[in-house]
């Protein structure tokens, strides 16, 4: 599904550089739901980045779905984004002047899908979400944890192979992070193979692997018994 | 081309964003209303000048006689200067080449009547060439011509109100008008931008009057104009020929000042071109100005939204949109904004000019208004300058990845 090979980045600071990412060697199968984490300046986000096409790696391979990503112009990455990625993150980031619905028909309108096929596929994911009854309600008159079930819904909206998660439940209390992860990990049992950036060890145990980052290498990288978030809502 | 989604989300943003669209859409709105107010007055302003300095010809040379005031060449003080046909015909051939149109002027009181209308009006008794030189304009028959002139027929050419005035309701052109008793026909009826005093006058053939007031060939004074390729300075010279020449002719001394008079318009022109530039300059001033700070105002608006926008533009990227994608949509939105904004303007402009302009007219401001086609220039010039404010910034933040963009809060 997805292999890296020897990845670096580097971030200008001033006239020095920032090595972040030292050589990351990473490979994950269909159907994974593998935990990033690290302290902060680890490489954990940056690397979630430069999966998701948000950033570019300075040297490395990037194989995605036997694609190699490289030398993209931004119009071929806002294809392939558009087709293989979905995004969730920690502040959401819905437009704020368009209703729940009209989010979640974002991607699909970047994919030229017709107006009246959008909306109800957009609906369908809404519904799916649990979150139809406020598809008119725009993102303000929404709590935390809706707003981030309306941006799982719109990850999912296009059918991406990969869903990539930035902190999902950074901004959210304990409960809602489980009703959230709940969600995810219900997507993952579906097939959705899941990458999510986390930096809470229990979040981190609701997942199928961790890997674990250090100053741009990656530490350790271990198979862990998923605990289901369903036994805490 | 036409992509419906697209305009629906343009539209949206717009609805949305109501300050931001409406602060952009002031800016523009305000700088084509002041735009269209100011070229307005400015042109109301260059209207009044116009129609004071416009009625006659400017290329004029008026020449009277008086008595002289010193003894010159064996002749005494006190003697009057009479212009005759003969003078008339020198200054005809001797400036040939330098005279456009030349008339001799008699002036004479009448009571005209007709019928039972009876009134007293100024004649002037002149060459067909005064039509040009007064600019006077023939409604209908036909001004004063050679031939009158040769037959010294008995025939005028009336004003419009002197038609008004004697023949009310019937047209004079045909009948006899009574002149101080002598019937003449009426071949045609004038009238003239000037005041209505101009429009009670009654020109006949100089010749005519010449035979019937005195059977003389005496003229009163003469009007002529030069050739409008003179230039100013050359237009000054000839009048000082003209005038050292007719003194010569006349024997009279050349410092003396009341003999012969010329009166030059040139000498006035100078000043009327010289004030008519200066205004075009200011308009011109005023227009590029008010422009100038409408586009700088879009400039700063456009940049301001696009930094606002730089997150939505982040979004919009992670969820596939291309760069062309988030140009065209703030490009087109900046776009429908200036143009509705600047319609708006235009016509508060014109309605204003249209509502205030006929009590601007003691402010020496006479018709203000602008020409259509100027402030649809203006429109899009403005148009155009916020498209071009707007895409720099847009097709940058474009190119910025997304991940700076989303980081940006």
């Amino acid at each position: 599904m997805l292999q890296i090979h020897q990845l670096h980045k580097s971030y200008p600071i001033g006239d020095s550089s920032l090595h972040v990412l030292k050589g990351i060697d990473l490979s994950v199968e269909e159907g994974e739901m593998v935990a990033i984490m690290g302290s902060s300046g680890s490489g954990k986000s940056t690397l979630l980045n430069i999966i998701g096409m948000l950033d570019e790696a300075d040297s490395g391979e990037y194989i995605l779905d036997g694609l190699t990503i490289k030398d993209l112009t931004e119009k071929k990455a806002a294809v392939y984004r558009n087709k293989f990625l979905g995004f969730i993150f920690q502040s959401f980031n819905l437009i704020n002047y368009k209703t729940a619905l009209e989010n979640v028909a974002l991607p699909l309108y970047y994919q030229g899908m017709k107006r009246k096929e959008r909306l109800e596929l957009a609906m369908f994911h809404l519904e799916k979400v649990g979150l139809a009854e406020w598809s008119h309600h725009l993102p303000k008159e929404l709590s935390g944890g809706q707003k981030q079930r309306v941006a799982i819904a719109r990850a999912l909206a296009a059918n991406p192979k990969l869903l990539l998660a930035d902190e999902p439940t950074g901004a959210l209390d304990t409960k809602t992070s489980h009703e959230i992860m709940a969600f995810i990990q219900h997507l993952n049992d579906e097939g959705k193979t899941i990458l999510m950036v986390t930096h809470e060890e229990d979040i981190a145990n609701m997942c199928k692997r961790i890997i674990r980052l250090r100053d741009g290498v990656i530490m350790e990288d271990t198979k862990v018994n998923q605990v289901r978030a369903e036994q805490y809502v | 081309m036409f992509d419906l989604d697209l305009w629906r989300e343009i539209f949206q943003s717009i609805n949305k964003n109501r300050t931001r669209s409406l602060l952009s859409g002031f800016t523009v709105a305000f700088a084509i209303l002041l735009f269209a107010i100011l070229f307005g007055i400015a042109n109301g302003l260059k209207n009044t000048f116009k129609e004071a300095f416009g009625d006659d010809a400017t290329n004029v040379i008026f020449i009277n006689s008086g008595t002289t005031t010193q003894a010159s060449k064996g002749l005494q003080a006190g003697r009057k200067i009479q212009f005759k046909n003969e003078d008339f015909n020198y200054i005809k051939d001797e400036f040939a080449e330098k005279v456009e149109f030349i008339t001799g002027r008699i002036y004479r009181n009448v009571n005209a009547s007709y019928r039972n209308e009876k009134n007293s009006y100024s004649v002037r008794a002149v060459h067909p060439d005064h039509q040009f030189l007064e600019k006077t304009i023939v409604e209908e028959g036909r001004y004063i011509n050679q031939n009158d002139l040769q037959n010294r027929s008995k025939v005028v050419v009336i004003g419009r109100l002197v038609e008004e005035d004697l023949f009310s309701k019937t047209t004079a052109l045909g009948k006899y008008i009574n002149l101080s008793g002598i019937p003449y026909k009426v071949v045609g009826v004038f009238s003239d931008d000037g005041d209505d005093n101009e429009e009670r006058m009654i020109y006949m053939p100089i010749s005519t009057a010449q035979q019937v007031y005195g059977n003389n060939d005496y003229i009163d004074q003469i009007n002529l104009s030069y050739n409008s390729k003179l230039n100013y300075d050359q237009a000054l010279s000839f009048g000082n020929d003209l005038t050292r020449e007719l003194k010569k002719r006349f024997s009279v001394a050349p410092s003396d000042q009341r003999a012969i008079r010329i009166f030059n318009m040139a000498e006035g022109s100078k000043n009327v071109d010289m004030m008519t530039f200066s205004l075009t300059v200011i308009i011109l001033v005023i227009g590029f100005g008010t422009l100038v700070a409408g586009v700088v105002g879009i400039s700063n608006i456009m940049i301001f939204i696009v930094k606002e926008r730089t997150k939505e533009i982040g979004i919009r990227k992670a969820l596939g949109a291309s760069p062309r994608n988030i140009v065209s949509i703030i490009l087109i939105e900046s776009i429908l904004i200036t143009a509705i904004a600047g319609y708006v303007g235009l016509l508060i402009g014109v309605g204003v000019l249209e509502l205030a302009g006929p009590s601007l007219e003691v402010y020496f401001i006479k018709d203000p208004g602008v020409s259509n086609s100027l402030v649809f220039g203006a429109t899009v010039t403005l148009i155009i300058a916020g498209a071009i404010a707007g895409y720099v910034p847009a097709k940058k933040a474009s190119q910025i990845k997304p991940i700076v963009a989303l980081r940006n809060d």
